[in-house]
């Protein structure tokens, strides 16, 4: 086991009390990252070589350099007798979708891939303030449209560290791969339809979404501004709650940032969940999608392997004196991806108006006629698919002519999925749930470009994490096991609007409860390849 | 990919007018893989359609209400100079002494 290997909490520890440093703490995760990474995603990466197959990927931009002088700082401070904070000397990786000064914020699209950032983001300027060491600039789908990593401009794309040929999920791909891996014990991420929380359950890491207004948005390049929320990835619940310490809060910056007094999330963490009311949904058990290609409906049950572990979970919260709670009805978690399909575009769209090659990013190095062909040429040659399909759905479905058919519906439809969780967390309503547990993710980690291109298809992999972006709430991913082709499953629990600390107190209890178990000792298979 | 079978309720028409207003230029390969999943996506959007909504249901914008308590105060409209403008200059794929450049830009007179 090496430094990198130790928890942000050990890590913080040992540099407090000057076992190690911060410096020996960093060149020891920046070593594994030479040793499991590979070369890191750059446009027109051209064609992958055996080489890449043998690596995780997760990096754009590795700021080393940086790294190691800010561990010096840190240490400096200790040596002096001051505190640099409770993260001190702590790595930690950032979804390159967050803003950071003078450092390329790329969001993983040609369109920005120039952009140097005059500002940082407020999450990040958090992490720092608290003492911890940025490592670099971790890859995602471009702009953070998808489910796989593979949208990427910057190939090659992240790999699953569990099975290298299978996709890390996505968009928070390379944070979770970099924290699966011990390159970083933190990174932090974003979730607006289940980025964090579907790439910590395909990663077996732990992801929280927070609530929508608890950490700030500042900085972050938007997607879509009303369902947009950045979070924690980490190897355990302990740290989660050590990272959401240093980033929740109000922002006079973000308007939308609510002002809601934060909790200290390590003080409660092992209160148990005797008396807890924790929810199952059969509603949760299974997905209804459509065919494209037929329009026909299916329903179909999840893989057993995975409902078996949402229920042993629960098996293991009862008789830790929780009360499971059957049959709780969330009828409208179905509608979650068509919502999504409309709400998310409609936001993405506006959100991508902004990028025009004029004021920062790509402009078409062809010679134009005017200000007109340089946009349409900045924006063709710039942006990806993917962009591109968010922005034309968009623009369609808020169209004046549309709308009210499309996009007003859909945002009655998230009223009703917000209902449905109104009605079950209620204190004085049926079933007063103080959380619900539900499998994270429909499947495993899926193969390499098994499911890339079908753009469908690929959204139904956010229909039971995409209802908590809809509504608002708080909910986390955190590892439960792994089916039989040694992939790890997660599983979710969602709570009201600012239960953070609720949830990570039960995502606690159930690592404990856990924690003797076989699957508890695994390793992803890229370290196993390391310790031979 | 298999050859969808639903009809394309987007057509090349639509969608053409689709990207001239979202001033994206496009090879037709691009083109046809847009147009396709577009068509995809809104088959899944319909499924909305068999949702009963009662006309007096309000919309969530924002999934969390924000309220006296939680709506976080507006900061004094007060201007603050950015302490490195040419950070923000030195963006702009094209600058001269501190000023943007860009092609011509059309002009047409509103009759």
């Amino acid at each position: 086991m090496q430094l990198c290997d130790f928890s942000a909490i050990e890590l913080s520890c040992l540099i407090h009390q000057r076992k190690v440093s911060a410096v020996e703490v960093v060149e020891s995760a920046l070593k594994r990252i030479g040793d499991v990474d590979g070369r890191p995603g750059s446009l027109d990466g051209g064609e992958e070589n055996i080489e890449d197959g043998q690596h995780v990927h997760a990096f754009i931009t590795l700021t080393s350099e940086r790294a190691r002088a800010t561990a010096k700082e840190i240490d400096d401070q200790l040596g002096a007798g001051n505190d640099p904070g409770p993260l001190a000397g702590v790595p930690f990786t950032v979804k390159d979708i967050f803003c950071v000064k003078r450092t390329p914020s790329t969001a993983a699209s040609r369109i920005l891939a120039s952009f140097i950032s005059p500002y940082t983001a407020t999450a990040v300027e958090r992490m720092l303030t608290a003492g911890a060491v940025m490592l670099g600039k971790v890859n995602l789908d471009e702009f953070t449209y998808g489910s796989s990593n593979e949208s990427s401009a910057f190939q090659p794309s992240p790999r699953n560290p569990w099975n290298l040929s299978r996709v890390p999920g996505g968009s928070s791909g390379g944070s979770a791969v970099s924290v699966a891996t011990g390159e970083a014990p933190l990174s932090l991420g974003t979730d607006t339809a289940g980025s964090i929380r579907q790439p910590a359950a395909f990663c077996g890491v732990v992801g929280m979404k927070p609530t929508y207004g608890r950490v700030s948005r500042y900085g972050l390049i938007a997607f879509g501004s009303s369902l947009d929320c950045p979070g924690p990835l980490a190897r355990d619940i302990s740290d989660t709650a050590l990272m959401m310490n240093a980033i929740a809060g109000t922002d006079s910056r973000d308007a939308t940032a609510a002002s809601v007094a934060v909790p200290d999330y390590l003080s409660g963490l092992e209160k148990g969940v005797k008396g807890l009311r924790i929810g199952l949904s059969t509603d949760y058990f299974r997905i209804t999608f459509i065919d494209p290609h037929t329009g026909e409906y299916s329903e179909i049950s999840l893989a057993p392997e995975i409902e078996n572990a949402v229920r042993l979970a629960a098996q293991k919260l009862k008789e830790m004196g929780a009360e499971v709670i059957e049959n709780v009805p969330m009828p409208n978690t179905r509608y979650g991806i068509p919502a999504y399909f409309v709400i998310s575009r409609v936001e993405a769209a506006s959100n991508l108006h902004r990028y025009d090659g004029v004021k920062y990013g790509y402009r078409s190095p062809k010679s134009t006629a005017d200000l007109g062909e340089m946009y349409r040429r900045s924006r063709g040659e710039g942006f990806g698919l993917q962009p591109k399909l968010r922005i034309l759905m968009g623009m369609y479905v808020s169209a004046a002519q549309y709308s009210e058919q499309y996009y007003r519906r859909a945002l009655k439809v998230r009223t009703l999925i917000r209902r449905d969780f109104e009605n079950v967390f209620d204190p004085h309503g049926a079933y007063r749930l103080d959380a619900l547990l539900t499998p994270t993710t429909p499947t495993t980690a899926f193969p390499m470009k098994a499911i890339y291109g079908d753009s469908v298809l690929m959204q139904y992999a956010d229909q039971l994490t995409v209802p908590a972006n809809h509504a608002g709430i708080p909910g986390i991913s955190l590892p439960a096991g792994f089916d039989s082709d040694g992939l790890p499953i997660g599983i979710q629990l969602l709570g009201a609007d600012f239960s953070e600390a609720l949830l990570l107190q039960i995502g606690r209890a159930f690592e404990m409860a856990s924690n003797n178990e076989p699957w508890r000792q695994r390793k992803p298979e890229i370290l196993q390849k390391q310790d031979k | 990919m298999p050859k969808s079978t639903q009809k394309m309720e987007i057509t090349r028409e639509v969608f053409d007018h689709l990207v001239s207003l979202a001033a994206i230029q496009l090879e037709d390969e691009q083109a046809q893989y847009l147009l396709r999943e577009l068509n995809h996506q809104l088959a899944s959007i319909h499924e909305l359609e068999a949702i009963p909504l009662s006309a007096d249901l309000p919309i969530t914008s924002n999934g969390v209400p924000y309220t006296a308590s939680t709506k976080p105060e507006l900061r004094n409209d007060e201007w603050q100079a950015f302490p490195a403008p040419q950070d923000i200059i030195d963006q702009a794929p094209q600058h001269e002494d501190g000023y943007i450049v860009v092609p011509d830009i059309p002009h047409t007179t509103l009759e």
